[in-house]
């Protein structure tokens, strides 16, 4: 125990702690500035720029957004929760069925479909005709459902993944004594291989959940009526032209002026607050999925 | 005589489970899908080969060849966003997995094991945020008006203030950092598993040998993690024709004099079609990246699977 106790506190180990820690305070650090900042006094933000210790605070960003333009930012908020929620069962329910359907070594056309799921992961269009496809033929622009289907709602690399879980979790003859006892395979999905995955499917369901939250591309590329902004394209808006607040927003004829250099901040510590203050508790679920590679910022 | 449509019709009912069964069922709303998010666009590329005519439906234009690909590589712009997707995904290979093995066995040798946990989960946290955060962040740095460099730190340092956004030379440095800043978790935490992953006998061998840390780490961590790394580096290689569409137009903020050291193949798709209207030079350049992206995944696949089978993709 005493060497032990003396090898924890060696030099070398508190060099080793003192090189993470500089890690730990390069990924920090960048999230206190801009939480500080859009605390920040306008006056100040002006004269001294962002600071960590700032002296003089102020929630004039906020009130900016959640009262005088508070349509706008609400708005967005309802969009990115709604399209976060529904996208992300949606996505549970289909990924899953398929993942499942594949893992059944009686079923005849599995390899045919999992070579179909699979070469999706090697050959793609890219950008021009998904685009083309999807405002030509599909006319999805300005809809809910732009910012829910393109590229998010099912991944073939999670079809993989559910694929490989239930082949390695759920046991073949579970299956056959529930099809012994009259069980539809649509019961034996939801009553039994469903209710048995729960861990995997927390993982991939909040990784869905964030790419739903943190996606900007489809907003981006299918999105023009500001009824249909999220809060992180509504925050690529800002950023690309702090002026559009004051275009689009004051909808309720407020007239004060725009503290524009606090509430790109403000924005954009609304927008990562969730996931900020849900990391902590989460963080398990967190670092599985990201070790299984199904996460992208 | 009445039993007869039974017996006919039981068969068939069986025939019919045998041709669409409710497995099947299962697949149809992701087989669907996959169909028009997936295989109608990679339908869709013989655009680049026509001629964009509308009024003739999506894919009715007449056919050019390869004219428009022609036309691309005549232009400056191929060779600098080419050139520009390599040497960046060069230079993020390269020292993403260096420090992600240092920072892998860093973590790997600390002895108290909470505070492993706790670095490790801290380091992660920049992949879960989008780069639309991110570029505020970087903005919060770099800003001319108000960022921390330019109000804080240079002032300190007695030196001039620096237009980041309209000066290329910068860059390179500070997308290969951002990136860095981001991935770093992910990169350590495989090799950390990895490392972990290593039989424990051995180092209790080399210790009862004499065998300092150093050399345990030179001599058993570093061979024992290098098959992992020739892994890791072989597929981003498969991967060097495509690049982080956020990170190369969002945290520049799009600005237009740093185009030269910003624009990668996806960005250049991506301005093409939505900002200049010129899809014939943009479907060119999105069709060369997919059948050369097709091939070096390919060609990195066939080489992982002369070293490892079982991490191949096929």
């Amino acid at each position: 125990m005493q060497r032990r106790l003396h090898r924890t506190f060696s030099p070398g180990q508190i060099a080793l702690h003192l090189v993470m820690i500089g890690f730990m305070l390069a990924a920090l650090v960048p999230f206190l500035l801009m939480i500080m900042s859009s605390f920040t006094d306008e006056d100040i933000l002006l004269k001294y720029g962002y600071t960590l210790f700032p002296s003089k605070f102020s929630l004039y960003a906020y009130y900016y957004l959640f009262v005088a333009d508070a349509v706008t930012i609400l708005r967005s908020y309802a969009v990115t929760l709604g399209v976060t929620a529904s996208g992300t069962m949606l996505s549970l329910l289909l990924t899953p069925m398929m993942g499942y359907a594949l893992s059944r070594k009686d079923y005849r056309k599995r390899g045919v479909l999992t070579f179909y799921i699979f070469f999706t992961m090697l050959f793609n269009g890219g950008l021009v005709p998904q685009y083309l496809m999807y405002t030509q033929i599909l006319h999805i622009k300005n809809t809910f459902a732009a910012l829910i289907v393109p590229n998010l709602l099912i991944s073939a690399f999670s079809i993989l993944l559910m694929k490989s879980y239930f082949v390695l979790n759920i046991h073949p003859a579970l299956i056959e004594a529930a099809k012994m006892d009259g069980g539809g395979e649509f019961y034996i999905f939801f009553r039994i291989v469903m209710p048995l995955s729960t861990p995997i499917l927390a993982t991939m369901g909040l990784m869905t959940g964030i790419g739903y939250w943190n996606d900007w591309m489809n907003g981006l590329y299918y999105i023009s009526n500001a009824k249909f902004f999220s809060l992180q394209v509504l925050l690529n808006r800002i950023l690309a032209n702090l002026s559009f607040l004051r275009q689009y927003g004051n909808e309720l004829g407020f007239n004060i002026p725009l503290p524009s250099t606090a509430i790109r901040m403000a924005m954009a510590t609304i927008g990562s607050v969730p996931i900020l203050v849900l990391y902590p508790f989460f963080q398990k679920y967190f670092v599985k999925g990201i070790s299984l590679g199904g996460v992208k910022g | 005589m009445g039993t007869a449509p039974a017996t006919r019709t039981m068969p068939l009912a069986k025939r019919m489970r045998r041709w669409f069964s409710p497995l099947d069922l299962m697949c149809i709303p992701a087989v669907v899908y996959l169909l028009f998010n997936n295989y109608i666009p990679m339908y869709g590329l013989v655009i680049a080969f026509k001629k964009i005519d509308f009024s003739k439906g999506l894919y009715g234009g007449p056919w050019v060849g390869l004219k428009n690909f022609v036309y691309l590589f005549k232009t400056p712009d191929a060779w600098l966003m080419t050139r520009n997707t390599i040497l960046y995904n060069l230079a993020f290979i390269l020292i993403m997995n260096f420090l992600g093995v240092a920072v892998g066995i860093i973590l790997s040798e600390i002895l108290a094991k909470r505070a492993t946990k706790v670095y490790q989960t801290t380091i992660l946290l920049p992949q879960l945020i989008s780069i639309i955060i991110v570029a505020n962040l970087v903005y919060g740095f770099l800003s001319l008006s108000s960022g921390v460099v330019n109000k804080t730190i240079l002032p300190m340092l007695g030196l001039e203030a620096i237009d980041f956004y309209s000066s290329p030379v910068y860059w390179p440095f500070i997308l290969t950092g951002v990136n860095i800043w981001g991935g770093i978790g992910y990169a350590s935490l495989l090799y950390y598993a990895s490392i972990i992953g290593i039989d424990r006998e051995l180092y209790d061998a080399a210790y009862v040998d004499g065998a300092s840390k150093f050399r345990q780490i030179r001599y058993i961590t570093m061979p024992m993690l290098k098959p992992t790394v020739v892994m890791l580096v072989i597929m981003a290689v498969g991967r060097i024709f495509s690049s982080n569409f956020g990170l190369f137009y969002q945290v520049p903020m799009n600005s237009g004099p740093l185009i030269k050291v910003t624009q990668t193949i996806d960005t250049y798709v991506f301005r093409g079609l939505m900002q200049n209207n010129n899809i014939p030079m943009s479907s060119a350049a999105g069709a060369y990246q997919s059948v050369v992206g097709l091939v070096t995944v390919l060609l990195a696949n066939y080489f992982v699977r002369l070293i490892d089978r079982d991490s191949a993709l096929m």
